[in-house]
């Protein structure tokens, strides 16, 4: 019983690191675009959090009000402003300068918040469970996260493959000089595809804070678990960014259980054997 | 009055320059033909006017509107569609996709997806499959047929019976005068020069970036077009 609650409390992290990947595989599939700044964007979405939760006095969860129409409008404004600048058929400049947008971010939200660690309260959410057998107990704020983490994923299958922008989204990936001929600018959608890659890294980075201790340093991790996940999972789809997190979380909750400190580690051997045998993850687009 | 009018275009990729001051013009609902061998700037013109290079030095005019500086994007909103050359179509959607994907911009006119099934009715019986898995002259239909999605005043074709089939070409040249019938102008890259005789009003004849002909078919002599063609 007791792997079995260890692999069910690591399907339910894996919910958070595919809303980690999600924004990750948004920008790569449609952009081509490599985000090193991904990680330190999640733990600018908890801060931005935080400073709502203290401010405001609203709960943790309420805050994704103000903080994820924030974060949809810093990543429309950076997109146009900065990045579309740096696409082309090169693949360093966006690379360059998006890791150089992570060390400005850490120092900015070092030079603000200081380096000490930080939690958003979870309250009673944080301490409840649902007992399911004696020894088998699932926490609420895990399951919420998951659950939050299917919808966000469901939403977003909805809008790709259900709406006229998602239809647009994906021809844009295809082909980003045709469809320039449909009447699709590559800026603004390009703008777009980043504004709502980052109103995911707002939720995620919400949950995530709500779940740990967070301080300005702690991005690039997330940003790796990310890429691992979406990689998993097979670049372009987004259920397969979903197992991609839950086989992830998987393998890092058995390798936690097995010693405390091969928890990290468990999770990066996973990721090198699929890559081994599936290099192009387990459930990559056909067309790529 | 003319829908087009190009006056002393030149364009290039970087250093390259393709087009040394082309002048063209497309009268209201004319089908003009450009012809000439391989390089000689034909695709490079076409892709100027819809705004996919947009380094040149001189003006192209449209209903009045000099459009020479505007990107791709906003051409197609003011009536200009071009059928790439290797059609183009995106793998990941599905035909009906596709089609609906020329109707982006929202232009109001004729065309909507049941006309164009009625243009090439196989078009509605594949419409569920991806648009790169059907064969090459229907993938020929469905980037027509996404072009006329947009609605344009001016259909620009580049080299649409290439690597066709004799009898594919025909069914997709019946489809012409369908399209001609609304008024919509049409501007074909051809290399077969008997098929740009018989369907247009005026043909060009490119040679090294610059027009070395111009006239109406029943004007022009197979030397003449010769001669243009190839310099000799």
């Amino acid at each position: 019983m007791e792997w079995v609650n260890t692999v069910v409390q690591g399907v339910l992290l894996g919910g958070l690191y595919a809303m980690f990947a999600t924004g990750l595989s948004l920008m790569f599939g449609i952009m081509r675009l490599v985000n090193i700044a991904h990680g330190d964007f999640i733990i600018l979405g908890a801060y931005l959090g935080l400073v709502v939760v203290t401010t405001l006095g609203l709960s943790p969860l309420l805050s994704l009000i103000i903080v994820l129409p924030v974060m949809f409008m810093i990543g429309y404004v950076l997109q146009r402003v900065l990045l579309n600048r740096t696409l082309g058929t090169d693949i360093l400049p966006p690379l360059l300068v998006t890791f150089g947008l992570s060390i400005i971010l850490q120092n900015i939200l070092l030079e603000v918040f200081s380096a000490d660690t930080q939690k958003l309260p979870a309250g009673e959410l944080g301490l409840s469970s649902i007992t399911v057998t004696g020894d088998l107990s699932i926490g609420v704020l895990p399951l919420i996260t998951f659950l939050v983490s299917v919808a966000v994923i469901g939403g977003l299958q909805f809008l790709f493959y259900r709406t006229e922008l998602g239809r647009a989204f994906r021809a844009t990936s295809d082909d980003q000089e045709t469809v320039r001929l449909m009447g699709v600018g590559n800026s603004h959608i390009f703008g777009l595809a980043m504004a709502i890659a980052m109103a995911v890294v707002a939720v995620a980075g919400i949950f995530l804070a709500l779940k740990t201790n967070f301080d300005p340093t702690i991005g690039p991790a997330r940003l790796l678990y990310g890429f691992e996940a979406v990689i998993i999972g097979g670049l372009g789809s987004l259920w397969g960014t979903l197992v991609g997190g839950i086989i992830l979380g998987v393998a890092q909750a058995i390798g936690a259980q097995i010693d405390p400190g091969w928890q990290i580690l468990a999770g990066h051997l996973v990721f090198l054997i699929i890559l081994i045998f599936r290099p192009r993850g387990l459930f990559p687009r056909s067309v790529d | 009055m003319n829908i087009l009018d190009v006056k002393n275009l030149t364009a290039g990729y970087g250093d390259f320059q393709a087009l040394f001051g082309i002048n063209l013009e497309i009268g209201q609902g004319e089908t003009v033909a450009i012809i000439g061998s391989n390089g000689a700037g034909k695709s490079t013109f076409l892709k100027s006017v819809a705004g996919l290079l947009i380094e040149h030095s001189d003006d192209i005019v449209f209903k009045g509107e000099n459009i020479g500086t505007l990107p791709a994007h906003k051409v197609v909103k003011r009536g200009i569609a071009l059928v790439p050359e290797g059609r183009r179509l995106f793998p990941s959607l599905s035909v009906e996709e596709n089609l609906l994907m020329g109707g982006y911009n929202k232009r109001k006119g004729p065309w909507n997806l049941e006309r164009i099934y009625s243009l090439f009715p196989i078009l509605k019986e594949k419409r569920r499959n991806p648009g790169t898995a059907l064969s090459g002259g229907q993938q020929q239909m469905v980037a027509i047929g996404r072009g006329l999605m947009s609605n344009p005043d001016l259909l620009l074709c580049d080299e649409i019976s290439l690597g066709l089939a004799p009898t594919t070409v025909k069914d997709i040249y019946d489809a012409l005068p369908t399209i001609q019938k609304d008024g919509t102008a049409v501007l074909l890259v051809e290399q077969d020069i008997n098929r740009a005789l018989s369907v247009s009003d005026r043909i060009y004849c490119f040679q090294e970036g610059r027009v070395s002909l111009e006239g109406k078919p029943d004007a022009v002599s197979r030397e003449e077009i010769k001669a243009a063609y190839f310099g000799m």
